[in-house]
């Protein structure tokens, strides 16, 4: 039994006084942020991440993988009781959840999503500790020309599944992979794109395009719409569910664990996509569907399991490939490197205390979030009430804050400004933010192996196709590519993409 | 404008085309090299052309599909928040943490609809507070507090 032994390694470090408070500090964090609309983990894990050069890297890791399913709990209340998304996330749950809190189910409705979340969250982390260690196995057989293509397969899975245009998300990936090349090249030692300024010889902080593109674009869209924002202040009780309401939700429980687990692990996956799904799936398998948008008790428990489940399970490629799935991943990848650890399936077996540390951690947190989210709720309320005129110039003074720390340098201040303005047209032109910060991750690497494979095979480009893992990678990248574009797919897309986008 | 039926597809091809042909046309200064023994202008040239073709893609298409135009109902809050950032990045050197926070709260607040001066004096002020102990006792960061014509550095 290994992964039994493995786990009790992992709860050893976990367990420990200090990792414990992280966890905690960690979780809450994310409770707070997911509770607020207009800030979400990407923000505040680029904001925390000069502070965690301090830590020791466990605990650093501990502390932001809690901000980011935190969030996902956190999410949940402000969908149920305000009717707007605390969390991207949790946009389905709007749909059932407010319903619920309408009829005075309030309550109930953030019990099951808290149970809901705190089952799937058991469940992935007992996945993700069973199926890390083969996947990396199979990962150590990789040369670049693997590398290479796994990149490709997940730049291209992050389109398709990404909303909107595919053009315009390949063109954010694209946009995002020459962002990462400016610097020095590691080859040559060529000053590339630096226009002269000694400060970008170095490369652009992913922490400064991310205020940028998600901070502080965000609040200039939150401001431009002058809605003003309902707060359902009625007070929230009949935190009991019955045992018939669990037993009727339980399946939908499991199902939306599930579908969370397949989706997150996925590349461009985790939790959005996975709630997404689970509801769609649940509303069709009902017998009575009818019930669903007003107020079912599935509706809540789905979507919210599989958000959790998708965002714990979106772990398991940055830490056996060491690839990130998405943009919060991506931010790993950051805060793993500045404790000079390289993320891929070394990790396990390098630093097996720090990969089942944070894996045991994550069930840790996910316990401590059922005691954060439920007793506590009525502190959550009250902070829904704080108005946003209130809330964004400190959300403002934060992020200026942790843009100058990174490197004691205004000049990231001054670049965030820039890219605030970038992120604002991106908005107005329906162009995702999020593929661009994957590829910018991901282009030194790419550009890495694309030149390391090519130099092997002396310039001989089929050895991409030639290498059995290398070609099947990219046999399914193209095949993805081809079932999105072909038009009923895409139609069917466009369609499921609008129902989700509804409540809104 | 008849012409450009789908302008957030039309815009969002322009900004493509000027982006991947302005990397493309930068990077003929890098040494292209070979496929064998990419040099560093390789993979920028490749990456510019294909934005740019994308961008085409986009442009072209523009003509052909329907989409709504773009609303821009205010410019305050782009113009305010993005000054806010900018003046405590040219004030944190010289006036230190204190004073750069309540600046840009100041300055930020005016960009909402329901601005009210005398508040937004006081958020100042407890933010400004509230961050000296947070990040400069609580978490130790390298950053000056107080103006340096005060102190004296």
């Amino acid at each position: 039994m290994e992964l039994i032994s493995n786990l009790a390694l992992g709860l050893g470090v976990a367990l420990t006084f200090q990792n414990i408070l992280y966890c905690f500090f960690g979780v809450l964090l994310g409770t707070l942020i997911g509770v607020l609309p207009g800030i979400g983990p990407v923000p505040t894990i680029a904001m925390l991440l000069p502070i965690t050069y301090a830590l020791p890297p466990v605990s650093a890791l501990i502390m932001l993988a809690g901000i980011y399913y935190g969030a996902q709990y956190g999410g949940s209340t402000t969908a149920i009781l305000v009717n707007l998304p605390g969390e991207s996330s949790s946009v389905v749950t709007c749909i059932d959840g407010y319903q619920m809190a309408r009829r005075g189910k309030a309550g109930k409705a953030l019990s099951i999503a808290a149970i809901g979340s705190f089952i799937a969250g058991t469940f992935a982390t007992l996945m993700v500790a069973a199926f890390a260690p083969p996947l990396a196995e199979v990962a150590l057989k990789f040369g670049p020309a693997e590398y290479f293509s796994l990149m490709v397969l997940g730049l291209i899975a992050a389109v398709v599944l990404a909303s909107g245009s595919l053009i315009k998300a390949i063109g954010m990936i694209l946009l995002g992979l020459m962002l990462g090349i400016i610097g020095t090249d590691v080859n040559s030692g060529l000053q590339r794109y630096t226009f002269g300024l000694p400060e970008l010889s170095d490369g652009i902080g992913f922490v400064v395009i991310a205020m940028g593109l998600f901070a502080f674009a965000e609040i200039i869209i939150n401001l431009e719409h002058r809605g003003h924002r309902e707060v359902f202040t009625d007070k929230v009780s009949g935190l009991l569910i019955k045992w018939s309401e669990f037993k009727e939700a339980l399946p939908a429980i499991l199902r939306g664990t599930g579908i969370g687990c397949c989706l997150g692990i996925l590349p461009g996956g985790g939790a959005l996509l996975s709630a997404f799904a689970a509801y769609t799936i649940e509303k069709k398998i009902a017998k009575d569907p009818s019930q669903f948008g007003k107020g079912d008790i599935r509706g809540v428990a789905a979507p919210e399991s599989a958000n959790n489940s998708g965002s714990q399970a979106s772990f398991i490629p940055l830490l056996t490939l060491g690839i990130p799935p998405n943009a919060v991943m991506a931010l790993m990848v950051g805060a793993m490197t500045i404790h000079s650890i390289q993320p891929g399936p070394q990790v396990m077996t390098s630093n097996p205390q720090l990969f089942w540390g944070l894996i045991a951690s994550m069930w840790i947190g996910n316990l401590m979030l059922v005691i954060l989210n439920l007793p506590m709720i009525g502190i959550w309320v009250k902070l829904l009430q704080v108005p946003y005129r209130l809330l964004y110039p400190g959300i403002l003074v934060f992020c200026c804050i942790g843009t100058y720390s990174l490197q004691n340098n205004v000049f990231d201040i001054y670049l965030s400004v820039l890219f605030g303005v970038l992120g604002w047209i991106f908005v107005k032109l329906e162009c995702e933010p999020a593929p661009l910060l994957l590829g910018f991750i991901l282009g030194p690497l790419m550009e890495e192996n694309l030149r390391r494979a090519l130099l092997l095979s002396r310039g001989d480009p089929s050895v991409f196709m030639t290498r059995p893992l290398s070609a099947t990678l990219l046999t399914l990248a193209a095949i993805l590519l081809i079932i999105v574009a072909l038009p009923m797919v895409r139609k069917k897309r466009a369609e499921a993409f609008q129902e989700q986008e509804e409540p809104a | 404008m008849a012409l450009i039926r789908h302008p957030k597809d039309f815009w969002a091809g322009v900004l493509f085309i000027v982006l991947g042909g302005g990397a493309c046309i930068i990077a003929l200064d890098y040494s292209f090299g070979s496929a064998g023994r990419m040099g560093p202008g390789y993979f920028p040239r490749a990456l510019g052309l294909l934005l740019a073709g994308l961008g085409a893609i986009l442009v072209l298409r523009s003509f052909k599909l329907v989409g709504e135009p773009i609303s821009f109902p205010t410019f305050l809050p782009l113009g305010i928040v993005l000054l806010s950032v900018f003046v405590f990045g040219i004030s944190v050197n010289a006036l230190g943490l204190v004073v750069s926070t309540i600046l840009l709260v100041l300055i930020a607040s005016i960009a909402s609809h329901e601005y009210r001066w005398k508040e937004s004096v006081i958020a100042a002020l407890c933010l400004a507070v509230f961050v000296v102990i947070a990040f400069r006792y609580g978490l130790k960061l390298q950053l000056p507090t107080w103006p340096s014509f005060l102190v004296g550095s």
